[in-house]
């Protein structure tokens, strides 16, 4: 019951917002909002402390990979909400109705996406969060913005729609095998009984399907735009959560992959593009001078890590899962204060931003601490998480791997310092005022701050034992 | 039932081509709705005998495929006044001939794909073909609107392969699959609409603000 209510809370609360003639105008219901957020996240929370069956004949439960992606979810769309209370203050949206009803759809979906055990159940919630999220990316309603809705629209269509190819060529590899079709655990259960063709095909399919709302590269193309142009708060939430989601959609094929005997297949695959993101995102982060386009290549780098340390095996899934944790809180952070910046002084670019730190003093230092959390620096989570993969790049015998992902990681930390550092320090222009910063606008990321340096320092019990236990899913093991 | 079903797919592979090779948009929404009761039509005709759930799969598929997203593309086209697709990325002779490749290289595939005896012979290479060719129109066209029909195409293309595992994929994932579409291009229409209005052309050519 809660599986599903966790589901149809959002997405009633959605319908009711789009349908109901109450709803129309600017004015966004916060309240509602922050309602179901709360609903949610109790929800989701209750699930950590009693476990609940398996729903809809097998079809949804709360497995630990799914559990991790939707708390994530579920938090990071709590946090946004109280964010939104600040921005709606300085600005308004043409539509109330388009913002929280994108909004609440997208909840709904990554609920489905978390929880759907049946693989083309995953995909119909897959391609709903994209769907979801494009209106508000198109919020607006400029040209820079149409044009980021359109791209974001048409690559991740096509590339959603290479992973349902995928989820049906699955199926056929599962024809003649015993099981319910497309039922993740019946699937694991026979693994080594799938037609080994079909399931290299789809496990390829899948991973360029998901991989493009990932933004794994040469995938990522619509990344720097969509985050660009978005609102920050939403480009917060699809860099955090969506993201997660994506890479939930490529960690359930890798389970099947992997159980089916097939990983000498799969890992150098998934080494290949976690190996190639860290790359483009190290040539493109140099010389940026848009902050949002700065986090939107670390967000392809970052993916990049993630599917790396699901490639490595051993500890480094392990280490994948901690960073998916990391990476969901910390971008939820950084784009939230950079939106602050976008709010104070209209554009988070090198022009016409310098001394932040003195107009903007709380949201400046979030920016800059945020930088060294996201490069992997100690004692936030990413350097935990990102020492995980090493090791694990270590342990497997790949010691070139090792050398070329911290080649890379010095290079983007670099890149992104450079910009950073830039418009925080330094003298303000003549005549800027300090600005007052709404604490509405600095709560939510000062507290997932503190989430990320305490999983730097300390990782509570209940959430390691639910990481191990999906590394162990994923083929690999704790630490 | 079995002729019935090889000569719809046939004509499918004849929409195809008729999309790749038209000039007219207007044209081209009428092959595209041609091919959407062509993909209803398929569900009923491969179901060893008339089931509740090959009806409404075939009734769904004709409603958002055939009726509703033409007309909505259509409505577009009115309002956007843009008759032609002047100049494409590659010519119209040159897309034909790739059209042709493709639906060689679809049967080259598919001969060689370990399928199960009991497939209809045509559907998995039919559906390869349609695939290559949605692609094809979706690179190689600069309205933005028939980057939503070849979008539609690959759609399709998939569909098509989908049917070859109807039991295995339930009724109410298939309509989740037909919403999610459904809501996919009326949302692509509306920012459609809105590049016409921002930039007095639908060629998507002109969106490059942005770049690296």
């Amino acid at each position: 019951m809660r599986l599903l209510a966790i589901c149809a809370l959002p997405l009633l609360a959605a319908l009711a917002v789009l349908g109901f003639p109450v709803f129309r105008g600017r004015r966004v219901p916060v309240g509602l909002l922050a309602v179901i957020a709360l609903a949610h996240l109790f929800l989701v929370a209750t699930l950590w402390a009693v476990p609940e069956p398996a729903a809809l004949g097998g079809w949804m439960a709360a497995d630990p990979l799914g559990l991790t992606v939707l708390t994530l979810t579920s938090v990071l769309f709590l946090v946004t909400v109280t964010y939104t209370v600040g921005y709606l203050r300085r600005e308004k949206p043409r539509s109330g109705r388009v913002f929280a009803g994108g909004l609440l759809a997208f909840l709904s979906a990554a609920s489905v996406v978390s929880l759907a055990q049946h693989l083309a159940m995953l995909w119909v919630g897959m391609e709903a969060t994209t769907l979801s999220v494009a209106p508000l990316v198109f919020l607006r309603r400029d040209r820079r913005s149409l044009e980021a809705t359109w791209k974001y629209l048409v690559i991740s269509s096509v590339g959603i729609a290479l992973a349902l190819l995928g989820t049906f060529f699955l199926a056929s590899a599962q024809v003649d095998v015993p099981g319910r079709p497309l039922v993740l655990s019946d699937l694991l259960e026979h693994a080594r009984e799938l037609h080994p063709a079909w399931l290299r095909v789809a496990f390829l399919f899948l991973l360029v399907g998901f991989g493009t709302k990932m933004g794994l590269a040469p995938m990522h193309t619509w990344k720097p735009d969509t985050y660009g142009e978005a609102p920050s708060l939403v480009s917060g939430l699809m860099a955090g959560a969506l993201t997660s989601c994506a890479f939930l959609g490529v960690a359930r094929v890798t389970e099947v992959v992997m159980a089916a005997g097939l990983g000498a297949f799969a890992q150098p695959v998934l080494i290949g593009f976690g190996l190639l993101s860290l790359a483009v995102a190290a040539v493109f982060i140099i010389g940026q001078s848009d902050v949002k386009r700065l986090l939107a290549y670390s967000s392809v780098e970052h993916m990049g890590l993630l599917v790396l340390g699901l490639g490595l095996g051993g500890v480094g899934a392990y280490g994948s899962m901690l960073h998916l944790v990391n990476n969901g809180l910390s971008k939820g952070w950084v784009f939230l204060v950079t939106g602050n910046i976008v709010l104070a002084t209209g554009s988070a670019t090198a022009a016409g931003n310098r001394g932040l730190i003195r107009t903007l003093p709380v949201s400046a230092a979030l920016l800059v601490l945020g930088l060294f959390a996201v490069t992997g620096s100690p004692p936030f989570g990413l350097f935990m998480s990102e020492f995980t993969i090493l090791r694990a790049a270590i342990t497997a015998g790949h010691p070139w791997i090792a050398v070329a992902m911290l080649l890379m990681l010095a290079i983007i930390f670099v890149g992104m310092a450079a910009l950073v550092l830039g418009i925080a320090l330094g003298e303000p222009e003549p005549g800027t005022a300090p600005v007052r910063e709404s604490p509405w606008l600095v709560t939510g990321p000062v507290a997932l701050a503190a989430a990320v340096l305490m999983l730097g320092v300390y990782i509570p019990g209940p959430l390691h034992d639910v990481l191990a236990r999906a590394a162990v899913a994923l083929g690999g093991n704790a630490p | 039932m079995h002729n019935a079903a090889q000569l719809v797919l046939l004509l499918i592979v004849l929409s195809d081509l008729a999309v790749l090779g038209t000039t007219r948009l207007t044209s081209c929404i009428r092959g595209l709705a041609a091919q959407g009761v062509l993909l209803g039509l398929l569900p009923l005709l491969l179901a060893p005998q008339l089931s509740v759930h090959a009806v409404s799969l075939g009734l769904g598929t004709v409603v958002v495929k055939a009726v509703v997203l033409p007309w909505f593309l259509a409505r577009a086209i009115r309002e956007a006044a843009v008759r032609r697709e002047i100049e494409p990325l590659v010519g119209f002779i040159a897309s034909l001939l790739l059209g042709a490749l493709a639906i060689a290289l679809a049967f080259a595939i598919a001969s060689r794909l370990p399928l199960p005896a009991t497939q209809q012979s045509l559907l998995v290479p039919v559906s390869l073909a349609t695939l290559m060719i949605g692609f094809l129109v979706l690179t190689t066209r600069r309205k933005a609107l028939m980057q939503v029909v070849g979008y539609l195409i690959l759609e399709n293309g998939i569909y098509l392969f989908g049917l070859t595992q109807t039991e295995s994929v339930p009724f109410l994932i298939e309509l989740g699959v037909l919403l999610d579409v459904f809501v996919g291009v009326f949302i692509m229409g509306i920012v459609v609409f809105h590049i016409n209005r921002e930039f007095d052309s639908l060629d998507s050519t002109r969106l490059t603000e942005l770049s690296d």
